[in-house]
């Protein structure tokens, strides 16, 4: 709430300091826009960045700092007899005043101490309020009244005001690399605290996967094995249905649409097949496990086979319709990259349109068609809607596709669903699967890239 | 005068001047052909015959067609959708546009070489070797590399290539690569050959190799040149056709076009005044 409305007054004071400059900027030259060296608007973009931007930064890193600020000087205040209490307790402690104060449910019965600390938080909280909106609106002044100082004629706002922009524009694809990085870093710590408690060798080797920790000493039944090959095995069996289904019948309607139909069909045949892509996962998922399974499960049976009714099969089906146009439309676009001068030496040969595809434009467009299946694969290796529906969750070392089998993601989803302890090897075990999927997918697509930028360069 | 608009011949409904037609040897005889891209025409009713083991260059003004109609004679305006082609198109008393013509044959016959130099991005061997692969005209491997060495050396490249057969023919330079492409048109024997500005993408040095090999080819081969360099036109052919807007001006004997043309237009052309 109190941020809506800092929001609110923000965007108030942008649009009233860029009237501001703006107006301030042709007052100085009795409206005469051709004696200002930028156009006026670029004087009143100056003074609403200058006015809010910092006061903007200064609001964000307030926020970030004054909790812990508060809390640590009100743990400060409290009695001894609380404060040599372990780190732990101390914490549990600090956070039922924290909920006190805010009038939220606590665990235990304040007593006098800690009504006391909780009056303590509140009112330094009450302090940094005020604090925060003198500095806001000082920042604000502040920066408005160095920016209309700066005015003149002469002065070279325009560029000051492109390089602001660039600053912005840096901002935001940092925080979008960050991010990611930051991702990569705590699946990278916590996986190494799992490698600490299961050796790596174990892990990537092992042959048995059951997840099952005894979390008391007595309990039967869970030792807890964690070896990846079957969870690989699973996954790899699935993608490998998966581009069976989806590679021929993607590159064939890809050719189909460049080659061969008429710019009408393809007009509406094109986004008919993106819409596939459009289809959320869930519903791929439940179409597998309710309506593909129970179908290849009779008719295993009618022919005397053995159909699990979590089949590698029913989920790797499904998952290579959900790819197909993931392949079409990057086949498609590769083929439509191959120059109209090979089609057309090759038609002057006397050559059909079916030969001029099978011998010169699917050899030429293949390096980017590899790229493009490359990067399906990733994609049916990391899927993970389809597979927690469909797919089984026993860790089957096979590759019979009738048999269940399950995959990386299906048992990241297990491990953390529902109640878990962060230090039991079980759910730092999710972190680690997260990381082999990371890597495994990162290294098909490093891959996919170069050869798609290998192929770039072909035909210059 | 340096510039100048090109002189509007779409009102005038006269003969061709000159020879259009011959009486004998004729390999190619077009008569009446009107070429339509949708409702617009680009060809009007140009008659020509193209005489067996002769060299006819075809040149005029940008735009005016005469790429169109070298396209028709071995029917790749096929590929284009909205191109409808009227008139009659013969090869050796063989109906072209007959529905029952086999196109790929036709193209087997009437070869075809490129503005740009377009070999695959595949080994020299196997681009002079694709026509010969897909029509079967080979028994065996033996076969099979007489025809890529005959080929490459009447495209006088094979003294060049002998030892890197297996290299890429897109890493050839380019008068090399047009070369090639000349040669993978005559691996497959073709009795016309087409050549649609194929000088315009080379320099001059690989231009003169071309051209004395336009010249060679003639013993073997009907060729039909489209140029812009009427200094080309007039060093490789026998025969000139001078296009404009569409229509067939004049044709008659190189010779003949650029000492004395027949027809103001075509002068108008050759001096430069246009083009």
């Amino acid at each position: 709430m109190n941020l809506f409305v800092y929001f609110i007054v923000f965007v108030l004071l942008s649009i009233g300091a860029y009237w501001y400059g703006r107006r301030y900027s042709l007052g100085l030259v009795s409206r005469d826009r051709r004696r200002l060296h930028s156009l006026p608007q670029y004087y009143g973009y100056y003074v609403a960045l200058w006015s809010v931007v910092p006061a903007f930064l200064m609001l964000l890193l307030w926020l970030f700092l004054d909790q812990d600020l508060i809390v640590h000087l009100v743990s400060a205040g409290l009695p001894e007899s609380i404060k040599s209490l372990s780190p732990d307790e101390l914490g549990l402690y600090l956070n039922d005043v924290v909920n006190l104060a805010k009038g939220n449910i606590t665990s235990s019965e304040g007593d006098a101490i800690m009504q006391q600390a909780a009056a303590h938080y509140r009112h330094l909280l009450q302090i940094s309020h005020m604090a925060l909106g003198i500095a806001v609106t000082g920042s604000v002044v502040a920066g408005a009244a160095f920016s209309l100082h700066r005015i003149r004629p002469d002065f070279r706002s325009r560029p000051r005001v492109e390089r602001m922009v660039k600053w912005l524009l840096v901002l935001s694809s940092s925080i979008a690399i960050l991010t990611t990085v930051g991702i990569v870093l705590s699946v990278l710590f916590e996986a190494i605290r799992f490698f600490k408690i299961i050796p790596l060798t174990d892990f990537l080797f092992g042959l048995q996967w059951s997840p099952q920790m005894a979390i008391r000493e007595d309990q039967v039944g869970a030792s807890g094995a964690f070896g990846v090959v079957p969870l690989f095995a699973g996954t790899l069996l699935i993608a490998l249905i998966a581009m069976l289904v989806a590679v021929p019948v993607g590159l064939m309607s890809a050719i189909y649409l460049v080659e061969f139909s008429g710019s009408r069909m393809r007009a509406w045949a094109k986004p008919l097949l993106e819409i596939l892509a459009g289809i959320p996962t869930v519903v791929y998922g439940f179409f597998a496990a309710l309506v593909v399974a129970p179908v290849l499960r009779s008719a295993g049976e009618s022919v005397g086979l053995q159909v699990s009714s979590e089949s590698a099969l029913a989920a790797g089906l499904v998952m290579g319709i959900m790819i197909i146009p993931f392949v079409s439309s990057l086949s498609d676009d590769v083929i439509n990259a191959v120059p109209q001068a090979m089609r057309d030496g090759s038609y002057a040969l006397g050559a059909t349109r079916a030969e001029t595809i099978y011998r010169v434009i699917v050899p030429a467009a293949l390096p980017g068609i590899v790229g493009g299946v490359l990067l399906a694969v990733s994609r049916a290796i990391g899927e993970t809607m389809i597979v927690v529906m469909a797919a089984g969750l026993t860790a089957n070392l096979t590759v019979n596709p009738l048999d269940s089998v399950t995959t990386i993601t299906v048992q990241i989803v297990t491990l953390l669903v529902g109640d878990q302890e962060f230090d039991s090897p079980k759910t730092l075990a999710a972190f680690a699967l997260g990381l082999v999927l990371f890597i495994a997918t990162l290294l098909l697509n490093v891959l996919a890239l170069h050869v798609v930028r290998k192929y770039r360069e072909e035909y210059e | 005068m340096t510039e100048a608009t090109i002189p509007d011949a779409s009102e005038r409904d006269e003969q061709t001047v000159g020879k259009p037609q011959l009486e004998k040897k004729v390999s190619m005889s077009c008569r009446n052909v009107d070429v339509f891209y949708g409702e617009k025409q680009a060809i009007f009713d140009v008659s020509l015959d193209i005489g067996k083991h002769e060299v006819l260059a075809m040149i005029g003004p940008s735009g005016c067609g005469k790429s169109t109609f070298l396209r028709c004679l071995n029917r790749m305006n096929d590929t284009i959708d909205i191109c409808r082609v009227l008139g009659s198109l013969r090869l050796d008393d063989e109906d072209i546009y007959d529905p029952k013509m086999d196109v790929e044959l036709l193209r087997a016959r009437v070869g075809m070489v490129f503005q740009k130099p377009n070999p695959f991005p595949k080994s020299i061997y196997e681009n002079v070797a694709y026509g010969a692969r897909i029509h079967g005209l080979t028994r065996d491997k033996t076969e099979l590399d007489e025809i890529v060495e005959n080929s490459l050396a009447r495209a006088g490249l094979w003294e060049e290539v002998k030892d890197r057969l297996d290299d890429v023919g897109t890493g050839l330079s380019g008068g090399q690569q047009q070369r090639l492409c000349i040669a993978r048109a005559i691996a497959i024997n073709p009795e016309v050959i087409l050549m649609d500005e194929p000088c315009s993408a080379l320099d001059p040095i690989a231009t003169a190799t071309v051209e004395e090999l336009i010249d060679e080819l003639r013993q073997r081969y009907t060729i039909v040149i489209v140029t812009h360099s009427m200094q080309q036109a007039a060093r490789v052919s026998q025969r000139t056709a001078y296009f404009h807007m569409g229509k067939l001006i004049e044709v008659d004997k190189t010779d003949r076009i650029f000492t004395n043309p027949g027809h103001e237009l075509t002068e108008a052309y050759i001096t430069g005044r246009f083009g």
